[in-house]
C-alpha cells in the first residue's frame, strides 16, 4: 500500500477516507488562504460533502481547519507588517456580537425547517453579488492604472457619508482617520452571515474593508485573517461542545496540507498587483457562486436523501 | 399429563432434528486509523440425529444486522424553478448496514410467512410505522433509503453465496465497508427446508473503535469543551509551526 491510496478512518464523522486527497484539499484551500485573506470555508465545506463527510462534521471541522490556516497566514502577513491590529480588534467586537446574534437566528431558521436550502440561496446570492462588484471594480482599476501609464494606484479615500460619523479613530496601519460605527457594523454583518453560511466570512469582509471602509488591499488580507481566528476558533469549540461533530484526525489532516498552503499562498500573494489578485478572487468566487445555483437549477440524479432523525 | 408431554416431544422432534453449529473468522471487528473495511468468514456445519430427510432441500440463509437508528428520508421537489427538499418521512429503525446471504435464490430458500415471522429480507428489516398524512407514496422513499444504501455497499443481498456442502457444512463471507458504525452486529442463521424454517442461530459480532479512535470518540462524547480546546490548540500550533518551519527554511 502507496501512501497514495492510504486510507484513514475518522472517529468522528465514522467514514474512512483517503488520506493523500484530504491533505490535496487542505493545500489547495491553504494557497487561496494565503493569497486572498480568506478562511476558504466557502470552499471547502462543500468540497467535503462530495468526499463524502457527513454535513455537520463537515462544516464544524472546517472552522477548525481554517484556525489553522489563519494563523500560519497571518505570521507571514505580521513579519510583513501587514495586519492593523486596531481595526481588526474593531471588527472582532461586532463579529463575535454578530455570531452571537446569527447563531440565534439560524436556529431559528432550523426550527422553521428548510435551513438547508436558506444556507444554499444565501450562498448563491452573496457569492454573486460580491464576484461581480469585484470583477467590474478590479477591471476598472486596471483600466485606469493602464491609461494612466500603470505608474500611480489610483486614490480612493473619497470623502462620504462614512467620514461625517463620530467616534472617530485614527488606524495608523491602514492610513485612515475614520469612526469605529462603520467597522463595528461591518463585523456584525459579517459574523451573522459567518454563523449562518457556517464559514469564517473572509470573501464578504475583505470586499467589505475594501470598498465600505476603504482600507488598503495589502493591509486587508492580514486584517481579515486577524479577524477570522477568532471567529472561527469561537465556532470550533462551540460546535464541539455543543454539537461534538468536530473531528480533530480530518481536521489534522486538513491543516496539515493548509498551513503549508497557506505559506505558498502568502508569497504568490505578495508578487502579484492587488488588481489582479481582486480579480483572482471575484472569479473564484463567481465559480463556487456558479457551481451552487446549478444545484438548485439542474434536476438532481437521486432526488431522495437520507439524514439522521431529528437532526434537521 | 406426562403422556401428553411426552407425545408434545415426539411430534416436535422432527422440526428440531437439524440444529447448526456456527463458527466464525472473527467475533470482533476493530476499527483502527487506517481500517478499510473487514472480510468476516460465516461457517457451520449441521448437526442432526436423524438421516438427511431426502424429500426437500436444506437451504442456508445468513444475516448480518448492523445497529438500527431512526433514519430521515427527504425527498426534493422543484419549488419556484429551484430544487428543494419538500416532503420527509422518518423511517423509525434502519440498520446501519444489512447483508442477507443465502445458499439459493431467497424466494426458493425463505417463504413469504417466515419473512414476515422472522424479519430476514432488507426490506423487512427496516421498519417505518407511518407516513405524515400529506406524503401518499412512502413506500418509495424506503425503497429510496434502500437504494442509496445498496449503492454504498451497506445493504447487500447476496444469493446463493453460502456454500453448502453435503447438506451439512456451510460457509458464507460477508464484506464489511470501511464506513462502518460501532455496535453490536447481529448475525443470525437460519436453516430452511421448503421455505420453512427448521432452525435458526443467533449470535453478535462486536464492530468497535480501538486505540486512538477510540480515546478521542470517547472524548468529544464525555469532554465535549475539552476535546475543542485541544482541536483549537492544535490548529493554532500547526499554523504558527508552519510558519516558523518556512521561515527557518528560508534562512
Amino acid at each position: 500500500m502507496t501512501i497514495w491510496d492510504m486510507l484513514i478512518y475518522l472517529p468522528i464523522a465514522e467514514v474512512s477516507v483517503n488520506a493523500a486527497l484530504l491533505l490535496g484539499l487542505g493545500g489547495m484551500v491553504g494557497v487561496l488562504s494565503g493569497m486572498f485573506g480568506v478562511g476558504g470555508g466557502f470552499l471547502i465545506t462543500p468540497l467535503l460533502f462530495i468526499v463524502g463527510i457527513p454535513p455537520a462534521v463537515a462544516v464544524a471541522t472546517s472552522a477548525n481547519q481554517i484556525v489553522a490556516s489563519s494563523v500560519s497566514g497571518l505570521m507571514a502577513h505580521i513579519r510583513r507588517r501587514n495586519v492593523d491590529f486596531r481595526m481588526g480588534g474593531v471588527l472582532l467586537v461586532g463579529g463575535l456580537a454578530g455570531s452571537a446574534l446569527g447563531v440565534g437566528v439560524f436556529n431559528y431558521l432550523k426550527e422553521m425547517g428548510q435551513v438547508d436550502l436558506l444556507v444554499n440561496l444565501c450562498y448563491v446570492v452573496f457569492l454573486g453579488i460580491v464576484g461581480f462588484m469585484m470583477l467590474v471594480e478590479s477591471l476598472r482599476a486596471i483600466q485606469r492604472s493602464r491609461m494612466q501609464g500603470g505608474g500611480a494606484v489610483p486614490q480612493r479615500r473619497k470623502h462620504t457619508w462614512v467620514h461625517a460619523l463620530p467616534i472617530k479613530i485614527k488606524f495608523r496601519v491602514s492610513g485612515l482617520y475614520i469612526s469605529v460605527i462603520p467597522p463595528v457594523l461591518v463585523g456584525v454583518a459579517v459574523g451573522m452571515l459567518a454563523a449562518v453560511m457556517g464559514v469564517g466570512g473572509g470573501f464578504i469582509m475583505v470586499p467589505a474593508m475594501i470598498y465600505l471602509l476603504g482600507m488598503p488591499t495589502k493591509v486587508v488580507i492580514g486584517t481579515s485573517l486577524f479577524q477570522i481566528i477568532f471567529v472561527a476558533g469561537f465556532t470550533t469549540v462551540l460546535h464541539a461542545a455543543t454539537n461534538q461533530t468536530v473531528d480533530v484526525v480530518l481536521a489534522l489532516l486538513l491543516l496539515l496540507g493548509g498551513v503549508v498552503g497557506a505559506q505558498f499562498g502568502t508569497r504568490i500573494g505578495t508578487r502579484l498587483k492587488a488588481e489582479q489578485l481582486r480579480i483572482l478572487l471575484a472569479a473564484l468566487v463567481l465559480f463556487v457562486c456558479g457551481k451552487l445555483a446549478l444545484d438548485l437549477l439542474l434536476t438532481p440524479s437521486e432526488l431522495y436523501s437520507l439524514g439522521t432523525a431529528g437532526g434537521e | 399429563m406426562l403422556r401428553w408431554v411426552l407425545l408434545l416431544l415426539v411430534l416436535a422432534t422432527p422440526l428440531r432434528a437439524e440444529k447448526v453449529v456456527l463458527g466464525l473468522s472473527r467475533d470482533e471487528v476493530a476499527i483502527t486509523a487506517t481500517f478499510d473495511g473487514s472480510n468476516i468468514l460465516i461457517f457451520g456445519a449441521i448437526k442432526r440425529e436423524a438421516p438427511i430427510p431426502a424429500d426437500t432441500e436444506l437451504e442456508v440463509i445468513i444475516a448480518l444486522a448492523g445497529p438500527s437508528e431512526p433514519v430521515t428520508v427527504r425527498r426534493k421537489e422543484r419549488v419556484a424553478g429551484i430544487w428543494a427538499n419538500v416532503d420527509a418521512v422518518e423511517v423509525d429503525a434502519a440498520p446501519s448496514f444489512y447483508a442477507v446471504l443465502s445458499s439459493a435464490p431467497l424466494d426458493e430458500a425463505l417463504s413469504a410467512v417466515e419473512d414476515l415471522r422472522n424479519d430476514i429480507t432488507i426490506p423487512r428489516a427496516i421498519r417505518s410505522v407511518g407516513a405524515p398524512m400529506n406524503v401518499k407514496d412512502s413506500e418509495a422513499f424506503t425503497r429510496a433509503l434502500i437504494r442509496i444504501r445498496e449503492r454504498a455497499g451497506l445493504y447487500q443481498v447476496l444469493e446463493n453465496s453460502v456454500d453448502l456442502e453435503e447438506d451439512t457444512l456451510f460457509r458464507g463471507q460477508v464484506t464489511l465497508p470501511a464506513n462502518l458504525t460501532e455496535g453490536p452486529y447481529r448475525t443470525r442463521i437460519f436453516l430452511t427446508r421448503d421455505g420453512s424454517i427448521v432452525d435458526v442461530y443467533e449470535t453478535e459480532i462486536a464492530v468497535n473503535k480501538v486505540g486512538l479512535e477510540r480515546w478521542l470518540y470517547e472524548l468529544s462524547r464525555n469532554q465535549p469543551l475539552l476535546y475543542g480546546l485541544m482541536a483549537l490548540a492544535i490548529a493554532v500550533a500547526a499554523g504558527w509551526g508552519a510558519s516558523t518551519g518556512f521561515r527557518l527554511l528560508q534562512r
